[in-house]
């Protein structure tokens, strides 16, 4: 650990095998655990039955290389119905929660209603409540209003976690756009509404990309809302339709259940690697505030 | 003129609130507290309950599964919550370090986060299976252990295994908030520092923490938070199985509410975790924030 914090201007103090030793090493270490697992997640889902349950032979590569297992999940199973369950609960959710969020935000930050300090702690204390307290009441609610094993439950409910969320981070990137844009616009005769459409929002654009892209993983990737409120396969979501439907008796069929993690993972994978820096300061920046 | 302004700015503020506050108090506020009540009552699936008081977290307390179910949960988050601390810590001192590829290597190493927990959990799954681990298969083949080890079958393991699926998923985000807050300390402190003759650990201790500490609050409360109620990865990795050996306060709640019907007694286990949530958030956080955030340092 001593050898760790060296700063950035006086790393050239270090030698070169001392560098190996206490930075490239350990970092390759972390990066081998941190990938293992899709690593072996894309070769358990090319691999034939045989080659996976068998112990002889190398299992860190492929000998026959097989598409029978995402054959199996994309026309035997409704993992397609599942996919496109996600994507359609995921969009919906993320633009109601973006739009509630942005006016949320702009009243609290730049309107400054009364009350909109108190308005601003509710939010970040709504943000820490638990999905995992809230599910059962929530049920319970969801019963009653008639939405249960529908899409709408869980699009009603993502927002719950996503408005927090993304109001904070918004009200963090309309405080940092200056007033005097504003108070132009005003003396000019623009409403509010004109002022947040036209000035605000274009100005905007990176924190609405951030919360967007981390609404969409949030809600992509949510699981026990989605667990309680919908029991039916048609309306299932990917990660609960592959926990509960692809598993079935004593013998796991892991090439199509590691093909289905596999391609239940990639449309985050591929939005994440488009937007990696929106992503980051979204997620610093939530933290950071 | 003024007035109309002040005016115009609060109907316009409460208006443009509707869409938020009506979302979050119909699916939050009121869930919460109708959660409370639950608690107290005897509700079942298809049955409206009774006032039963305080006879569910009575009964609660005398039953041996919920109490093993807390101390799981205390242990899983205080493993867990260390493990990825000192983990992210150092990974994050070693982003830091001018290396070449340093945005290919943040990009990469945020990637267990980002992929749905529930998905992951399956490789995981997958790695500890008792007859085809490849983990076993390794330890095998270097001639360490003779016999394939039961990750998820022996209480202990089973706990040892989720705790480290679960410091997997964790240590990116620690890491890249931890690194965030690392390029914001100006090198001309540790220009100073080892001017003065500070060996690179007194830098550490007296530099790098101290400056860090505010965001070490902010991030491991969060890290708290989410590991104290996490559900999806117990819930694909064991089922709370051996034994419920592994059952967390959030998997136990599911299990008697939703599969066990009994809404009552499981809202009132998830109720059960707030104060143990907030004592652990209060003491990640003020514990940890023992100096206000001071910029530049007053030496």
């Amino acid at each position: 650990m001593a050898e760790q914090k060296e700063t950035v201007g006086m790393d050239y103090l270090q030698s070169i095998p001392r560098r190996w030793v206490t930075v490239y090493i350990p970092l390759g270490i972390f990066v081998f655990v941190l990938l293992f697992p899709f690593y072996w997640m894309v070769m358990t889902s090319f691999k034939p039955n045989e080659e996976l349950l068998s112990r002889d032979g190398n299992p860190f590569w492929l000998i026959r290389p097989t598409l029978a297992h995402f054959e199996k999940l994309l026309f035997h199973t409704p993992y397609p119905e599942w996919l496109l369950n996600t994507m359609i609960v995921s969009v919906v959710s993320t633009f109601v929660s973006l739009v509630a969020s942005v006016l949320a935000a702009y009243a609290i930050e730049r309107l400054r209603f009364q009350g909109a300090k108190p308005a601003g702690l509710a939010i970040f204390f709504a943000y820490l409540v638990p999905p995992s307290i809230l599910f059962i009441p929530l049920a319970a609610i969801v019963f009653k209003l008639g939405l249960f094993d529908t899409r709408w439950a869980l699009i009603l409910t993502y927002p719950t976690f996503l408005i927090p969320f993304c109001t904070w981070l918004l009200m963090g990137y309309f405080r940092s756009i200056p007033y005097e844009l504003e108070e132009c616009a005003l003396i000019d005769g623009a409403t509010r509404w004109e002022i947040l459409i036209k000035i605000i929002l274009p100005l905007a654009v990176p924190g609405l990309i951030s919360a967007g892209i981390f609404a969409f993983t949030l809600s992509w990737n949510e699981f026990i809302y989605a667990l309680t409120f919908v029991s039916s396969s048609e309306v299932k979501t990917v990660p609960v339709g592959v926990i509960t439907e692809l598993v079935e008796g004593d013998v796991y069929h892991w090439g199509s259940l590691m093909a289905g993690a596999l391609l239940g993972s990639l449309p985050v994978a591929i939005i994440y690697s488009f937007f990696v820096e929106y992503y980051v300061s979204g997620m610093t920046g939530a933290v950071k505030e | 003129m003024l007035a109309r302004i002040q005016n115009n700015r609060n109907a316009l503020g409460l208006l443009f609130m509707v869409p938020a506050a009506v979302l979050l108090l119909l699916f939050l506020t009121y869930p919460l507290g109708l959660g409370i009540w639950l608690g107290f009552t005897d509700t079942k699936i298809g049955r409206a309950g009774e006032f039963v008081g305080l006879e569910n977290y009575i009964f609660l307390f005398g039953d041996s599964v919920a109490r093993l179910s807390l101390f799981n949960t205390i242990l899983y988050t205080s493993v867990a919550s260390v493990l990825k601390f000192l983990l992210g810590l150092w990974l994050a001192l070693l982003l830091n370090k001018h290396l070449p590829f340093q945005s290919f290597f943040r990009a990469v190493i945020l990637l267990p986060w980002i992929v749905p927990t529930a998905l992951s959990a399956i490789a995981f799954w997958w790695i500890y299976d008792s007859q085809f681990s490849v983990i076993s298969w390794v330890l095998m083949r270097m001639g360490l252990i003779d016999t394939y080890i039961n990750f998820l079958g022996d209480p202990w393991m089973a706990r040892a295994s989720t705790i480290a699926a679960n410091v997997w998923r964790g240590i990116p985000f620690v890491a890249i908030s931890l690194l965030a807050g690392l390029q914001t300390i100006s090198p001309s402190l540790y220009e100073a520092a080892s001017i003065d003759g500070a060996t690179p650990w007194q830098q550490f201790r007296n530099i790098t923490l101290p400056m860090l500490t505010p965001i070490i609050a902010v991030v491991m409360t969060f890290s708290v938070l989410f590991t104290f109620t996490d559900f999806q990865l117990i819930y694909v990795l064991t089922r709370g199985g051996p034994l419920n050996a592994t059952h967390l306060m959030a998997t136990l709640s599911f299990q008697r509410a939703i599969p066990g019907g009994a809404l009552g007694e499981g809202a009132a286990l998830a109720i059960l975790m707030v104060p143990f949530l907030l004592a652990a958030i209060l003491f990640s956080y003020f514990g940890l924030q023992r100096r206000a955030w001071q910029q530049g340092g007053d030496r």
